[in-house]
């Protein structure tokens, strides 16, 4: 018998591991409506991707989007019901592809926490994070930050709006060489200069990182330290081997807070998992509570099927005019048994990959 | 296997003896024949040569894990690298220029001819200055001469082809040199011989 998970392409798979895997740490099904009202996003418009929505008019005219983001929705249809909501989701979301500059659906796995975000909630949705990746490869790699880290440094050494901004481009694309150059132009002093750099040159397994981390303390990030601190220490007692430190993973500080991180599996060119605390998020949104989460690029992994079965069926079964029904039926149950797929035509299609062919000549 | 993508002509040559001297030698590469891509499986390395402003569409497709690409490209397509080093070679300077005698009197829009529409277009806006841009391929230095622009932004290296054009750079944007970029998620699995090759092109670089 075939093994489903042959069958099955790496999204799709992922789709239902993921899915069972998120219930069964108690959290819920989200769903939701394909729209959304255009008005949330306008408002949210640089934590969306990308800016460009679909969008229609409803028969009451109102202004309707595709929705291009799952996370805005669940804030804005959640309530605050004391402890930590727990919900995943499995959606299709729409946008701009960078390549051909045009629409694009895209399948997204992923969960969110509102409420009272603690330590316990942040490891879990870490944890969570790191065996979604090893559910989809063995080779995976989950990139942490702690944003306030990045930001309580910047604090610190106050320059520009500018300035900084290029600081984190320099961050993210791991570029000391700019970083040097920024720090020349603004005189910033030695001391502050080596923190900025190693910024960009720690990173790697979190037993390795954990003792660099004093450089970056300061009284701006000495919580965020503390914070990165005690919750790699879980994930090492844990025996989460795939998370490593790396400070390159910036996501949008208007929104994002706390720990951030990204998650990569070998063999494909990007990011297939994003996520991160976003406090900010809430609060504009008029929330009170903290929130965590992340989401999972499904569409992404099919790059991962590129060297499936060259075949589209083991089996051709080409019968000529006037065999009997029966008798074709019972060559393809007969193939089915063996555990192969099987095609049974009247001529041979043009385009057909098969492993053999069986021919069914009419009995005289 | 590490895939590098070097800038086909005289600065990937360069960048292959820094690799060379770095210890990923692939001596098939000086064979003189038309072939593209070159392996030294012993060192697991594979090189290859691919147009200087494609090098970064490799590198962020994942197609070559690093590569060696021109600052004037990384500002101009924003491709999501990394941007590990400054190689201090292929240098050179991203200009605005003109004829001799023009001046900018703030008074009307200003035409800018150039290859490099981003970067035009962030230059100006940062100063604030309106402009129109007209999108050019090749022989920029001849927009302004026929009329067709005010200034052109281009690359200039020692100027040479702008003075025999009679055009002089009347503002500086940027430096320019060429940069080693790595695939940020091939970077995660390859990062034992991409860090090695790192450490020896930083001592090569030429300050």
């Amino acid at each position: 018998m075939k093994d489903l998970s042959t069958v099955f392409r790496s999204g799709e798979r992922a789709e239902f591991v993921l899915r069972s895997l998120y219930s069964k740490y108690g959290y819920s099904q989200f769903k939701m409506s394909k729209f959304e009202e255009y008005d949330l996003y306008v408002r949210n418009k640089d934590f969306l991707v990308s800016e460009n929505v679909i969008t229609f008019t409803d028969t009451d005219g109102r202004l309707m989007a595709l929705k291009p983001d799952v996370t805005l929705s669940i804030i804005k249809n959640s309530r605050n019901e004391g402890g930590v909501k727990k919900v995943y989701y499995d959606e299709n979301v729409y946008r701009v592809s960078k390549g051909t500059k045009s629409f694009k659906e895209i399948m997204q796995v992923g969960l969110e926490c509102l409420g009272d975000v603690d330590d316990y909630c942040i490891y879990e949705v870490l944890m969570l994070a790191s065996k979604s990746l090893t559910t989809i490869s063995e080779n995976s790699v989950l990139d942490i930050s702690h944003l306030g880290i990045v930001s309580g440094i910047m604090e610190k050494i106050n320059l520009s709006t500018e300035s900084t901004n290029i600081l984190l481009d320099c961050i993210e694309n791991k570029n000391s060489h700019g970083i040097d150059l920024v720090c020349e132009k603004e005189n910033v002093c030695e001391e502050d200069k080596k923190v900025l750099t190693a910024l960009v040159s720690t990173y790697g397994v979190i037993e390795d990182v954990l003792p660099k981390l004093e450089i970056f303390e300061n009284e701006y990030t000495k919580d965020a330290v503390n914070q990165l601190k005690s919750v790699c220490l879980e994930l090492i007692r844990a025996g989460i081997k795939n998370v490593r430190i790396d400070f390159s993973v910036i996501n949008d500080m208007k929104y994002y807070n706390g720990i951030v991180f990204k998650g990569f599996v070998s063999g494909i060119p990007t990011g297939i998992l994003s996520g991160g605390q976003y406090d900010k998020l809430m609060r504009k949104m008029k929330r009170n509570e903290s929130a965590i989460g992340f989401a999972v690029y499904l569409d992404l992994l099919e790059r991962l099927d590129e060297n499936d079965n060259k075949l589209d069926v083991d089996v051709l079964v080409v019968y000529e005019k006037g065999v009997s029904l029966k008798t074709i039926e019972e060559t393809v149950n007969s193939f089915i048994k063996q555990g192969l797929s099987v095609s049974a035509q009247a001529v041979v299609p043009e385009k057909l990959r098969y492993g053999k062919m069986v021919t069914l000549k009419k009995e005289n | 296997m590490l895939n590098v993508a070097l800038p086909k002509g005289r600065l990937g040559e360069k960048v292959y003896a820094m690799f060379e001297k770095a210890g990923f030698e692939c001596p098939s590469i000086k064979e003189n024949n038309r072939k593209l891509i070159f392996e030294n499986a012993e060192k697991q390395v594979r090189y290859f040569w691919v147009k200087p402003s494609d090098v970064a569409i490799y590198v962020e497709r994942g197609a070559a894990d690093i590569g060696v690409a021109g600052k004037d490209i990384l500002l101009e397509y924003s491709p999501d690298v990394y941007e590990l080093l400054d190689l201090n070679i292929g240098k050179c300077r991203m200009a605005v220029a003109a004829k001799k005698d023009f001046c900018d009197d703030n008074k009307k829009t200003l035409t800018v001819a150039t290859k490099f529409t981003n970067i035009a277009k962030n230059y100006y806006s940062s100063l604030g200055r309106d402009i129109d841009i007209i999108h050019l391929n090749g022989s920029i230095e001849i927009a302004p001469i026929l009329g067709l622009s005010d200034v052109i932004v281009d690359i200039v290296e020692t100027g040479t082809t702008l003075k025999e054009n009679d055009l002089t750079v009347i503002e500086e944007i940027v430096p320019i040199s060429a940069r080693l970029i790595a695939n940020k998620a091939n970077f995660k699995f390859k990062s034992a011989p991409i860090e090695e090759i790192m450490k020896s092109l930083s001592m090569q670089a030429e300050k």
